[in-house]
């Protein structure tokens, strides 16, 4: 019965986080308007969440892409497709491998930065100061740093694929041998601009707000002690990760079965 | 000041790095370019079967790529498939006494539309009917009547 | 409004707050009021929920029972944005200054007239500079706060507390932790603006003496209620003797110097235990 009861309280714990989660973005979205108005701020914010990425994105996107052109060579040469190289590089990397590592590592890189860097100015009563200075925290702090998030996954993740294919083609056309013509001709008819590059993007779009969104939330709500922000910060990570890859498969069956 | 104002820059440039991203995503690893075009004519063929095709397969033409499949649907009076394609402008003669048939590249490769000419000196057009068509081969259909031979002629290879 | 029964001259007016913490009453039917124009000291110690009352007067936390009007507003009946209107003629000084550490002094001063104003850059800077100016700090426009000290840091929260011109200030324990120097420019500064911009100050300490130089009123608070009000003068002659012994400092009188403890010999002995 113990075990029940813990469960049962791990479930409830759960359910409130979500929905918190849930009520607290709609907190943000009522500001965004309001938010966008003045754009500098999210501008800045997106050098420091996205622009500061950026080699991280680029140096995992191409190892990924060359790992990827290693291994599917190795693969395909068995079936005598190598000429196929090329589309599995693409696909697999424009569906799947960068919005999710794209999303996970910008969970470590920019939603631990978010979060800590919330949760410290709560810690030191910035916060209060703000709505003592009768100007709403949410509105001036969270909201442009969770639109800069939602801007930056995206274009990050088309960098990643992008990088990824060059990766690819380096070592599969170049180590490998592959037919540079038969590499991007047969990626050209296989992959479609809208399931494929668009499907993407949107799951990263949705994966960088849901990032954004957790490590948002847990620096805001943080309790406000140097434990309580290092706390904050590995929720952040544990969930944003858990998140992407559930958002992942139920995105991907959604996308695949089809609008 | 100074410092914003580095900081600014960099994210347009990091900006516009993602949509050269993008840009280069779309145009030069899909098959982006069989949409836009709405250019050339507009011809249909009937098939028994269509086996695994899909819409947005090439239709080539001694190997060469002159169009696209446009749309696939199920004539409900005889169930057969009638596949809309679209020809590119340029390819203009060709006999309206064509087959179109449904082929596969390589053993594991995708199917799509060979056209082989005819002889007639009327060319195909807008609208124009395919009048000879060969389905798609299925590989279960092929072994079956493979057997059924077999069987046939007396069990002896 | 509720303006026919209260008296004008008070900028801020409790009575018969009452404020708990769990089980724990923090203000038993407190009664408060604070004079516009003048500085008023709320003492007592630690522990006794001085911040928590500033925290009431301000709208950061409600309270269970009783009214709190500031500036003639009912703070229980304010909406989120009428709060924060109000709260545009408050000014607030935290303990630790709460300046944003990623900004310049100078930004730190200017981010409430940025957020409330469209004024052009030039007449930001103008005010801006006229307020460190006068908390003696306008050559550190452009350090970062971590390069200041503390008493520094609290100069430049004051500076842009009162960058939007408040008719309230508050001040959350603005002694604490200063040297003596620091202390003595703190004081002065809190009755200079006080006098110079017509401010209503309000302290919140535990620093006997610094408080009676700078203060025209002050209030004694222990167990939720007001033990004692008056000027630093009239405080300091209360024959009370737990305000004497507040005010002189004495470790022992009416508050024991030990938490209540079994008898000591007796626990030594180990018969008080379990």
């Amino acid at each position: 019965m113990g075990l029940l009861r813990e469960l049962y309280y791990i479930l409830l714990g759960f359910l409130q986080g979500l929905g918190a989660c849930w009520l607290f973005l709609f907190r943000i979205l009522r500001y965004t308007p309001a938010a966008l108005l003045r754009w500098r701020i999210i501008w800045q914010q997106i050098y420091s969440v996205g622009a500061m990425s950026l080699v991280l994105i680029m140096v995992s996107g191409f190892f990924v892409g060359m790992v990827m052109g290693l291994q599917g060579y190795n693969t395909l040469s068995k079936f005598a497709a190598t000429s196929a190289l090329g589309t599995l590089v693409a696909l697999s990397l424009l569906r799947e491998l960068a919005p999710v590592v794209t999303a996970l590592l910008f969970a470590g890189r920019a939603g631990t930065a978010l979060t800590s860097e919330i949760g410290l100015m709560r810690a030191t009563e910035q916060i209060a100061g703000m709505e003592m200075m009768a100007v709403d925290p949410v509105r001036r702090v969270v909201v442009p740093r969770f639109l800069a998030g939602v801007v930056s996954v995206p274009l990050l993740t088309m960098i990643f694929s992008a990088v990824g294919i060059l990766g690819g083609f380096v070592i599969g056309v170049s180590f490998m041998g592959v037919d540079s013509g038969a590499f991007w001709s047969q990626m050209r008819v296989n992959v479609d601009v809208w399931d494929d590059v668009v499907g993407g993007f949107i799951k990263s779009i949705v994966f960088g707000g849901a990032c954004s969104l957790l490590a948002v939330y847990e620096g805001y709500y943080s309790h406000p002690t140097a434990e309580g922000v290092s706390r904050a910060t590995t929720r952040t990570v544990v969930n944003s990760a858990l998140a992407v890859l559930v958002l992942d498969y139920l995105l991907t069956a959604f996308m695949i079965h089809g609008v | 000041m100074r410092q914003t104002r580095s900081i600014e820059i960099s994210t347009g440039l990091f900006i516009i790095l993602g949509f050269c991203a993008l840009f280069f995503l779309a145009t030069q690893t899909t098959n982006i370019k069989a949409y836009g075009d709405t250019g050339g004519y507009e011809v249909t063929a009937t098939f028994t079967n269509v086996g695994g095709l899909k819409v947005r397969a090439p239709v080539t033409m001694a190997g060469v790529d002159v169009g696209r499949v446009t749309a696939i649907r199920l004539d409900s009076r005889n169930f057969n498939a009638v596949v809309t394609m679209r020809i590119g402008s340029k390819f203009n003669e060709i006999p309206d006494d064509s087959t179109a048939a449904i082929l596969t590249s390589g053993l594991l490769g995708e199917q799509y539309i060979g056209l082989s000419p005819g002889g007639a000196e009327t060319y195909l057009k807008n609208g124009s009917k395919i009048q000879f068509t060969q389905p798609a081969i299925i590989l279960e259909n092929l072994i079956g009547q493979f057997l059924f031979n077999k069987a046939s002629s007396g069990g002896k290879p | 409004m509720a303006s026919a029964e209260r008296d004008d001259n008070n900028a801020v007016e409790i009575t018969g707050l009452r404020y708990r913490v769990g089980e724990k009453a923090i203000f038993d039917r407190l009664n408060i009021s604070i004079q516009r124009g003048k500085v008023t000291a709320i003492m007592g110690p630690s522990g006794t929920g001085k911040t928590t009352l500033l925290r009431i007067m301000t709208g950061q936390v409600l309270a269970d029972r009783g009214r709190v009007l500031v500036e003639g507003k009912n703070m229980a009946r304010l909406t989120g944005d009428e709060l924060y209107e109000l709260r545009k003629q408050m000014g607030f000084l935290f303990q630790n200054g709460a300046l944003f550490t990623d900004s310049t002094v100078y930004e730190n001063v200017a981010f409430p007239l940025r957020e409330h104003t469209r004024l052009p850059e030039s007449l930001i800077r103008h005010i801006v500079l006229m307020k460190l100016q006068a908390v003696g700090l306008r050559g550190a426009a452009d350090l970062m706060p971590g390069e200041l000290s503390g008493g520094m840091a609290r100069r430049v929260a004051l500076a842009r507390a009162i960058a939007m011109d408040p008719k309230i200030i508050f001040y959350d324990e603005p002694f604490a932790g200063l040297d003596p120097i620091s202390m003595g420019v703190i004081v002065r500064l809190i009755r200079r603006l006080n006098d110079s911009l017509g401010l209503t100050s309000i302290i919140v300490s535990h620093d006997v003496d610094e408080v009676s130089t700078v203060s025209d009123q002050s209030y004694l608070i222990s167990n939720g209620k007001v033990v004692a009000y008056g000027t630093p003068r009239e405080l300091e002659q209360n024959k009370s003797a737990w305000v004497r012994q507040f005010m002189k400092g004495l470790a022992d009188g009416p508050v024991p110097f030990h938490y209540p403890a079994p008898d000591y010999a007796a626990q030594l002995l180990g018969e008080e235990r379990n």
